[in-house]
C-alpha cells in the first residue's frame, strides 16, 4: 500500500457571523493516498470548500476557524507549521484549483506572470527562466506558449481555467485540490477539462482531491467517493460501492435526482426540503428532517459510522442495528 | 494611443470656448465699470471714456468676443489694466508658485492617504482602522480656509514655529502645503480603504496566497493594483482642484499663486486677467484630466488594449515589448 499523502482527523471549521455561529464543518475524516483520487460530493453549502481551504490553511480569518481535528499532510500535522512553513507548501506540496475561472485570475497580471510567479516563489531560478517555464506550461494544457504575454481577459472561460490549472500544478504538486473545476464552464470545456486534469494527473502522479456536486464529473475521474452533508460526511467507499450499493437515503437521495437514460422515468425524485441552517444543525442525523425513512431515534442522536463492506462507511442509523 | 490623445486635445478646444464664453459673459454682464475701479475715483468722465475707448471697451459684445478669441489663439490674451502687463506675463509668473504648492501637497496626499488607506483596509475595523476613519471624516469636512487659519494661530502665533504668510523658505510652505493637502489626504485615504477593501476579497488575491505568495506581496502586487484606478481619479481629480482652488488658501497665506491672482482680479474687474487666468487654469485641469486617462491605460491592461484594439493582431510581437 502507498503511503498515506493526507489525512484529515475530525476536522471543525466555525464560521462568526455576527451573533451566530456557523458549523460549516463537523468531523469530517477523509484519508487520501499516493496518486489516489478522491471526489468530495454534496451540495451547496455543504461544507466541501471550507474543507479544501482549510487543508491549505486559507479559511479568511476572521470569521472562519477551525476549531478543532488535524491534517496531516505526508504525516505532518499541518495545524501545528507556522505561516512561513505553510507557505512553503502552498502551490509547491499542495496546489489548489478554484472554481470561478473569470475571477480566478488577476486582471492586471499578464497569464505568464501570474504561472511564473508560483515558479519563483518555490524554485530558485532567474525571472527569465521562470517565464520559459511558464510558456511551457502553458503548452502542456494546451495554450501557445507565445500568448504568455497576454492578459486574463483575452482568454475564453476555458482557457482561464486551463491557465488556473497550469498555474496550480506548475510546481509539480503532490496534491491536488480541485474545487468545483468545472462548474463555471459548459460541457463540452468541462469535459476537455477533466481529461486535462486527468492526463496531468498520470504524469505528474499527483493525488486529487476533487470537490463537486456532479457525481457524472466524480465517475469521470475518482477511484474514491466521499459523500459531504452539512459539514459531515454521511457515506465514504470506493467508486464501486457509492455507484453500485449507495447505501445512506442522501446518497440513494442524490442518484435518484439524475435522469437516468436508459429509463423513462417521467418525474425525477429530487430530495425535498433543504439542507439545515447550519447556524443551528439538529441534535441527532442533519439528514433526519428529510430521509423518508428517518424515526424518532434519528432525531435524538447521531448514527455511527459503520463499515457495511470492506471500505465502504456509512453513517446511518439503519445499519448500527438499530431497528427504527 | 497617439490618435486617441491627438482626439483628445482636439475634444479640449470647444471646452475652451465654452470656458472663455462663460468667463467673458459673467465679467460683461456684471456691474460696475472696470474704468472705475482703475481710474479712481477722481477720474472725471472724460477720462473714463477715454480708457474705454483704448481699450476696446465700448464694441459690442459679440464684437468683443470675437476679438479676444482672435487673440487669444495666436497668444494674446490682452494687457492686464492694474499692471499694464500682458496677461500671460502675470499667469506665468504666479503659475509655477501655485503648481509647487499644489504638488507638494498633492505628493503629500497621496503618498500618506495611500499608506493609511491600505493599512486600514488591511487591518480592518481595528483600531487604526478606526482612528483614521475618524481622521479622514474630519479631513473632508473641515473648511480649508478655517483650517487654515487655525493652523497659522497654533503653529505661528502661539507656537511661533513657522512663518504664518509668505513664500521664502521651505519653512513657508509646511502650513498651506498642510492645508491644501488635507482634502485630498483624507479623501485619497477613504478611496484606497474602500477599494482595496473590495480586492483583498477578490479570488485572484486567494489564488495568491494558494500559490504561497507572502501577505505583503499579496496586499501590494495583487490586491492594490487592482484598487488602484479609483485613488488615481480621486488624487489626479483633487490635484486639478488644487491648481483652480487654491485661491482661498493663496488668500490666507498671502501666497502669490495663480487662485490669488485671479481673486484679486475679480475684485479690481481686471477682465483680461480673470479671463486669461481661468483660461489657464481650464486648460491645466484638462490636461490632468486626459493625464489620468493615460495614467489608467499604463496600468490597466483591459483599458490598454481598448486604445489599441485591432492593430493587436497584426503586430502582436513588437507590441508585445512595448507593453510590459
Amino acid at each position: 500500500m502507498s503511503e498515506k499523502i493526507l489525512e484529515i482527523k475530525d476536522l471543525f471549521v466555525q464560521y462568526t457571523a455576527g451573533k451566530d455561529i456557523v458549523r460549516a464543518v463537523n468531523g469530517i475524516s477523509l484519508t487520501l493516498e499516493q496518486g489516489e483520487s478522491l471526489g468530495l460530493v454534496g451540495e451547496t453549502g455543504a461544507g466541501k470548500t471550507t474543507t479544501a481551504l482549510s487543508i491549505m490553511r486559507l479559511i479568511p480569518h476572521p470569521p472562519g476557524k477551525i476549531t478543532g481535528g488535524e491534517i496531516r499532510y505526508r504525516g505532518e500535522n499541518l495545524m501545528e507549521k507556522s505561516e512561513a512553513e505553510m507557505r512553503k507548501i502552498r502551490g509547491h506540496e499542495i496546489s489548489m484549483i478554484f472554481q470561478d475561472p473569470m475571477t480566478a485570475l488577476n486582471p492586471m497580471l499578464s497569464v505568464g506572470d501570474q504561472i511564473a510567479e508560483v515558479v519563483r516563489l518555490h524554485q530558485k531560478i532567474s525571472r527569465a527562466d521562470a517565464m520559459r517555464k511558464a510558456c511551457e506550461m502553458m503548452e502542456i494544457v494546451g495554450i501557445e506558449g507565445g500568448r504568455a504575454n497576454e492578459y486574463p481577459h483575452q482568454f475564453s472561460g476555458g482557457m482561464k481555467q486551463r491557465i488556473v490549472i497550469a498555474i496550480a500544478l506548475a510546481c509539480n504538486p503532490s496534491l491536488l485540490i480541485a474545487d468545483e473545476p468545472t462548474t463555471a464552464l459548459d460541457v463540452t470545456i468541462q469535459a476537455q477539462v477533466l481529461e486535462l486534469i486527468e492526463q496531468l494527473k498520470q504524469k505528474f502522479n499527483t493525488s486529487l482531491l476533487l470537490i463537486t456536486h456532479d457525481l457524472g464529473v466524480v465517475a469521470e475521474v475518482c477511484s474514491k467517493v466521499a459523500i459531504i452533508y452539512a459539514g459531515e460526511i454521511v457515506e465514504y467507499g470506493t467508486l464501486k460501492h457509492i455507484y453500485e450499493h449507495p447505501s445512506h437515503p442522501y446518497t440513494i437521495g442524490l442518484f435518484g435526482s439524475i435522469p437516468n437514460l436508459n429509463e423513462t422515468v417521467h418525474r425525477l425524485a429530487p430530495i425535498p426540503g433543504l439542507m439545515p441552517d447550519p447556524t443551528k444543525l439538529p441534535a441527532g442525523c442533519a439528514f433526519a428532517e428529510r430521509c423518508s425513512e428517518a424515526c424518532e431515534a434519528c432525531t435524538k442522536s447521531a448514527a455511527p459510522y459503520v463499515e457495511i463492506e470492506p471500505g465502504h462507511m456509512v453513517r446511518c442509523i439503519k445499519f448500527a442495528g438499530k431497528e427504527c | 494611443m497617439l490618435r486617441y490623445i491627438f482626439k483628445r486635445i482636439l475634444m479640449m478646444i470647444p471646452v475652451m470656448i465654452g470656458v472663455t464664453l462663460i468667463t467673458f459673459s459673467m465679467m460683461y454682464f456684471s456691474p460696475g465699470e472696470p474704468a472705475d475701479y482703475i481710474l479712481g475715483e477722481l477720474a472725471t468722465e472724460e477720462d473714463k471714456a477715454l480708457f474705454n475707448e483704448q481699450n476696446g471697451l465700448n464694441r459690442p459684445f459679440l464684437v468683443r468676443f470675437v476679438n479676444y478669441i482672435v487673440d487669444a489663439v495666436q497668444g494674446d490674451f490682452g494687457i492686464s489694466y492694474s499692471t499694464r502687463q500682458p496677461v500671460i506675463n502675470e499667469i506665468l509668473a504666479s503659475f509655477p508658485t501655485t503648481m509647487k504648492l499644489s504638488l507638494y501637497a498633492e505628493i503629500f496626499a497621496v503618498v500618506l492617504g495611500i499608506t493609511l488607506g491600505v493599512i486600514s483596509a488591511v487591518k480592518q475595523y481595528s483600531f487604526i482602522d478606526n482612528f483614521t476613519r475618524i481622521l479622514a471624516m474630519i479631513g473632508v469636512s473641515l473648511p480649508s480656509f478655517w483650517e487654515g487659519l487655525m493652523l497659522i494661530i497654533l503653529f505661528s502665533v502661539v507656537l511661533g514655529w513657522l512663518p504664518p504668510s509668505g513664500l521664502t523658505s521651505w519653512k513657508h510652505y509646511i502650513l498651506p502645503a498642510f492645508t491644501l493637502s488635507t482634502w485630498g489626504l483624507a479623501a485619497c485615504m477613504r478611496m484606497t480603504r474602500s477599494s482595496m477593501l473590495e480586492a483583498i476579497r477578490e479570488d485572484y488575491v486567494r489564488t495568491a496566497r494558494a500559490k504561497g505568495q507572502t501577505e505583503f506581496v499579496v496586499i501590494m502586487k495583487h490586491a492594490f493594483r487592482n484598487a488602484v484606478l479609483p485613488i488615481i481619479t480621486v488624487a489626479g481629480t483633487d490635484f486639478a482642484k488644487l491648481l483652480g482652488g487654491a485661491a482661498v488658501i493663496e488668500t490666507v497665506f498671502s501666497i502669490n499663486g495663480i487662485g490669488k491672482l485671479i481673486v484679486d482680479a475679480i475684485n479690481t474687474k481686471n477682465a483680461p486677467l480673470v479671463q486669461g487666468g481661468i483660461l489657464f487654469v481650464a486648460v491645466a485641469m484638462s490636461l490632468i484630466n486626459l493625464l489620468i486617462d493615460l495614467v489608467y491605460a499604463f496600468v490597466d491592461p483591459r483599458i490598454r488594449s481598448q486604445y489599441s484594439s485591432g492593430k493587436r493582431l497584426k503586430s502582436k510581437s513588437g507590441k508585445k515589448a512595448t507593453v510590459s
